[in-house]
């Protein structure tokens, strides 16, 4: 197979089998919380019941365009992830997601109802936290591997993660708010215990919820590569350390989200800001310096 | 050509005295229709003939060079008597001691100075061909614009004004030519001169109303503009007492040469210092939040089109020398830090115009970082965001000067649900806004390019810059976004006039157009004009991505209309948002405690307690000035 | 039970009720009982909710923000009256600002008696919710249908 089939192979399997490798780590998500917290659990196929339930439900809505803005919520998001999966920009991908993000912060705030609002303005404060971290990340991989191309990246012969530890650091911290994990679960989270109900889905009725679940899913894989990519290398064998990695990565967050509690956005912002900074901004400055 | 050249820069000043004697308001608006028209058509003419061509640098002389030699001298001492007549007229007497110490040095070494050599005193190449056309097609649908907006902003809102309308307009005029005239010179001192023209003009348009806050804020952008005039003043006498010439590619092409003399940067920082003066940039950006006191027209002219392009058309001029040293770095450093610490403050304001002025200040310094950087790729980035703000900038104002018109506020918390009650105004805005950080739209392209750039130059502190003012920049657009969509029940009626839809949707026409033929402009215009200042061009985002943001392009455009058909006729059941079961009946009223309704009000995040303009206006002005004191000592202690 | 059904999300409303209900209620939601086996989750929010859960009585201000809470709902839905109070008004019943159970403004699926209702009692309530809340999955668009052209 050439190159090009390849990619296309790849990010064809992105677009059909993502919902479900995300959906599967959401079901085991939320069954080893269930074990941390001492509790049994539902099925691990849990979301993919509540998926289903949720496109057999009435379709109510507060604003009729809604479900206009979350479909191209979605739409955006996957393109997101096949742009990244087919092997192109990682800038790009990046800009492309937080474009499709705006799509979301417009369908919960078009509402007018107060607790979406306050959702979304947290999502916005979310949005410019984590930003600088991310654009920082691609500029990482830039200066590790002289190219913002996914496809060049992979083909590189030292993982990037040695010349990356801060970027990793920094990436990983800012996957916390990027998974709606607490500490940083302001806008929306999974679990009941919110005091602005739902935060941004708050007014997301049936299949509209649904769908941004999935498009969560969508996003989910696509920043889990991102992680993979700075395992990756032009050896074969490295897939498997760097699904390892992945999957510890997935489940450092799982562990972040049960021994913390929700912070405020000051703190969170501050907190952000110094790992970028500290983390992401010393590794750049030695990288400049080393790699001129 | 020169023939053509004199006619672009001439007609515009003899164009400003008829609207200036017409009182009729029906006359008038046609003959600036009219005259309108004849310039925007010169200037693509010109513009076109030109490219046509060939695209071939061009140097040439006016006919009648000499006389108009002496016009430029008088007319310094003009525009210092008009200074010094009306500072003492408001009582700030000691602004008109910059005008007096500038206009005699220069004119006193052009007199008694040297004799320098005659060489041609225009310049045609792709930067001033770019420039031609934004001042030509984007300064001039602001004119148009201007016509109906002054006539709502006497006739409607402020009639306790005196109504100086043709004053207005004729100053506009007077903007044009001194602009055509700033962008074609290549000797200083006809430079200094337009450059001098600017200031005034935009002095005069700010101090419209006569307000006590109006006036106060025009004579601030005097004194700040004058001091970069005083630069430039400063640069002619160097170089021609020291280097004998007083041209701007003579003393360009000294300080890049590479046995350059030591002292060959002085001139370049001094015009540097100008330029950034010009375009608003910490420490001097308290003169452009001012300018917004000005009714929108002039603020928007100001703005996208002249005033602070200006500033950033003289830096991209000097790029080629600022790579790698003491100016570049005072350059960069300062657009840099402007960049992150404007859009921050923009965080904090809730004046839509405030907000505008906030996001420019803060483009602006993007621009400027690219130019001081002074790389090919860099100085790509820059000429793209120049157009790309040119054109939603300026749309954006005259977006949220029609707004005010109409609702009487133009701030952003009134702004709620403007889709519902003026779905076309909210329309433009949201292309506007949409342009200045949405992916793939132009601003972000070139946001891109700019971070490509620094990265390739190995520059941390400028990626961090970047990084984090991308970072505050997409907050304060995302929650002005978010606000236009929603929920309003007031109905009113849209006081826009048509000549005003027809500006703003030419240019929300031209934006889209712009992002479509985004590789098309990059190959024929922008990579001809940096292969001409550093002699080879290459793309610095590669053909492919250029493709794939076009298609995003596209894609953004269809896949809403495209999932709207699809979900048209979802069976969809209208229910009231959740608040906490106690609305009153609507999305807007809840009962409170004792069962009267309320009206509910949802409002955006300022954050005055972190980003506040009290908190880091001052700290941002006191570094910006550390880095230009110190560098410029830098350099000229470096000299000698 | 299909496994299919197993997706159950609760809203909790309180009205007029001494919180007894309400302590039993939450404490399914420990892993002593951890309902969230059968997929429950508590949600706060009725766009979201399949069933309606209400402890305590209705009384004269709460009425309309039942109803209104009622209405937000999308179908299929199932109604749960949890306690006593809920279920008649219990001992408020004679109270002046109590107006009964909560079927005085919505129809109701199921009730729960006790006082307080037993966690046992309120899962085998959500169990049978569950079951009610399948069948209705069939018929709710019909029904629906049948308003609409009456």
């Amino acid at each position: 197979m050439t190159d090009l089939q390849i990619r296309i192979l790849v990010a064809v399997c992105y677009v059909v089998l993502a919902p479900f490798i995300a959906g599967l780590l959401d079901g085991f998500d939320r069954k080893i919380s269930a074990r941390m917290q001492g509790r049994k659990g539902p099925s691990i196929f849990q979301p993919f019941y509540d998926i289903k339930k949720l496109f057999g439900k009435q379709f109510l809505s507060a604003y009729r365009l809604q479900l206009v803005l979350v479909l191209t919520y979605m739409i955006l998001v996957v393109m997101t992830g096949v742009l990244f999966y087919a092997g192109l920009d990682l800038l790009l991908c990046f800009f492309s997601l937080s474009t499709a993000v705006m799509f979301l912060i417009l369908a919960s705030s078009a509402t007018h109802s107060p607790f979406s609002s306050q959702g979304t303005h947290r999502e916005m404060m979310q949005m410019m936290a984590y930003e600088p971290m991310v654009l920082l990340t691609a500029v990482g991989f830039y200066l590790a591997c002289d190219t913002f191309s996914v496809n060049e990246i992979i083909k590189s012969d030292i993982p990037a993660i040695c010349y990356l530890p801060g970027f990793f650091v920094g990436f990983v911290f800012i996957l916390t708010i990027k998974f709606r994990k607490s500490p940083f679960d302001l806008s929306t989270s999974h679990h009941a215990h919110q005091e602005v109900v739902k935060g941004v889905t708050t007014e997301m009725v049936g299949k509209e919820y649904a769908m941004t679940t999935i498009t969560e899913w969508y996003e989910v894989v696509f920043l889990l590569g991102v992680v993979g990519l700075f395992f990756i290398t032009s050896n074969p064998w490295s897939i498997l350390w760097t699904v390892a990695a992945i999957l510890a990565v997935y489940f450092l967050e799982i562990l972040i989200d049960n021994v913390s509690a929700r912070v405020k956005w000051q703190l969170m912002l501050k907190l952000a800001w110094s790992v970028t900074i500290i983390a992401g901004g010393l590794n750049l400055f030695i990288l400049t310096l080393i790699n001129r | 050509m020169d023939k053509l050249v004199t006619i672009l820069i001439c007609l515009p000043f003899v164009m400003a005295v008829l609207p200036a004697i017409i009182k009729n308001s029906k006359a008038r608006a046609a003959v600036v229709y009219l005259c309108g028209a004849i310039v925007m058509a010169l200037s693509v003419f010109t513009a076109v003939k030109w490219a046509m061509a060939g695209g071939k640098a061009m140097d040439f002389n006016l006919p009648y060079t000499e006389v108009f030699d002496k016009i430029i001298l008088v007319g310094d001492f003009l525009l210092m008597f008009l200074i010094i007549y009306l500072s003492f007229k408001w009582k700030k007497g000691i602004i008109s001691f910059l005008s007096i110490i500038q206009t005699l040095l220069v004119a006193g070494i052009e007199l008694f100075g040297p004799e320098v050599e005659e060489k041609a005193v225009i310049h045609m190449d792709w930067l001033t061909f770019i420039m031609i056309l934004i001042i030509g097609i984007i300064g001039v649908a602001i004119g148009i614009y201007a016509v109906g907006y002054m006539h709502g902003y006497h006739i409607h809102h402020h009639k306790e004004l005196t109504d100086r309308r043709s004053f207005f307009l004729a100053m506009i005029f007077v903007f044009y030519g001194a602009m055509f005239g700033l962008v074609l010179s290549q000797s200083l001192i006809w430079l200094y001169f337009f450059w001098e023209i600017t200031s005034v003009t935009s002095f005069l348009l700010i101090g419209y109303t006569r307000s006590e806050e109006a006036i106060n804020n025009s004579f601030k952008a005097l004194w700040m503009n004058l001091l970069g005039g005083l630069g430039i003043a400063v640069a002619i006498a160097y170089a021609i007492t020291v280097q004998g010439t007083a041209n701007l590619y003579d003393v360009i092409s000294l300080a890049g040469a590479h046995n350059a003399a030591r002292g060959a940067l002085i001139p370049i920082a001094m015009l540097a210092f100008a330029a950034l003066t010009k375009s608003a940039q910490f420490p001097f950006s308290g003169w452009l939040l001012g300018a917004m006191v000005a009714p929108t027209p002039s603020s928007a002219l100001l703005h996208s089109a002249t005033m602070v392009k200006a500033g950033v058309y003289l830096l991209l001029r000097l790029a080629v020398v600022m790579n790698n040293n003491y100016v570049g770095q005072m350059v960069y450093l300062v657009g840099g830090f402007t960049f992150l610490a404007a859009s921050c403050l923009a965080i904090t304001v809730s004046d839509g115009k405030k907000v505008l002025a906030y996001s420019t200040i803060s483009n602006l310094g993007l621009i400027v970082a690219c130019a001081g950087a002074g790389y090919q790729e860099t100085v790509w980035a820059a000429v793209f965001l120049i157009i790309f703000h040119a054109v939603s900038k300026s749309m954006l104002f005259q977006c949220v000067g029609a707004i005010e018109n109409t609702t009487g506020s133009r701030d952003i918390e009134d702004m709620q649900g403007l889709i519902m009650r003026f779905p076309k105004l909210a329309f433009i805005l949201m292309i506007g806004i949409a342009g200045m950080f949405l992916a793939p739209f132009g601003m972000l392209v070139s946001k891109w390019a700019a971070l490509k750039a620094f990265v390739d130059a190995r520059s941390a502190l400028m990626i961090l810059f970047v990084v984090f003012g991308s970072a505050t920049t997409m907050f304060y657009w995302t929650k002005w976004f978010a606000k236009i969509l929603g929920v309003n029940p007031n109905k009113s009626r849209d006081l826009t006039k048509p000549n005003e839809y027809i500006s703003m949707f030419f240019h929300a026409i031209l934006l889209v157009a712009l992002c479509v033929c985004f590789p098309l402009v990059s190959k024929y215009v922008v990579l001809p004009l940096t292969g001409e200042m550093y002699g080879n061009a290459s793309a610095v985002i590669s053909q492919g991505n250029i493709i794939v943001m076009v298609i995003m392009i596209v894609a953004l455009l269809v896949i809403p209309t495209f999932c709207y058909l699809l979900t048209r006729n979802a069976g969809v059941k209208e229910v009231m948002a959740y608040m906490g079961g106690d609305n009153a009946g609507d999305n807007v009223r809840f009962l409170d405690s004792v069962g009267e309704p309320k009206e509910l009000q949802v409002s955006n995040w300022y954050m005055e307690d972190v980003f506040g303009e009290k908190k880091l206006f001052t700290p941002s002005v006191i570094i910006s000035t550390l880095i230009i004191l110190v560098l410029l000592c830098t350099i000229v202690g470096g000299a000698f | 039970m299909a496994k299919i059904e197993k997706s159950p999300w609760l809203l909790h409303y309180d009205g007029s009720s001494c919180n007894g209900c309400d302590i039993e209620v939450l404490a399914c939601t420990t892993p002593v009982y951890d309902v969230e086996r059968f997929g429950v989750i508590n949600t706060g929010n009725p766009m979201h909710a399949d069933i309606f859960l209400v402890t305590g009585g209705i009384n004269s201000q709460n009425a309309e923000v039942v109803k209104q809470i009622y209405n937000q709902m999308p179908n299929p839905k199932v109604v749960l009256a949890v306690g006593t109070c809920a279920c008649t008004g219990g001992i408020f019943k004679e109270c002046y600002n109590i107006l009964g159970g909560v079927d005085t403004v919505i129809p109701v699926d199921i009730y729960v008696p006790g006082c307080a209702a037993r966690p046992e009692s309120i899962i085998d309530g959500v169990v049978q919710a569950v079951a009610l809340y399948k069948e209705k999955q069939k018929t709710w668009k019909k029904e629906e249908k049948t308003e609409k052209g009456a």
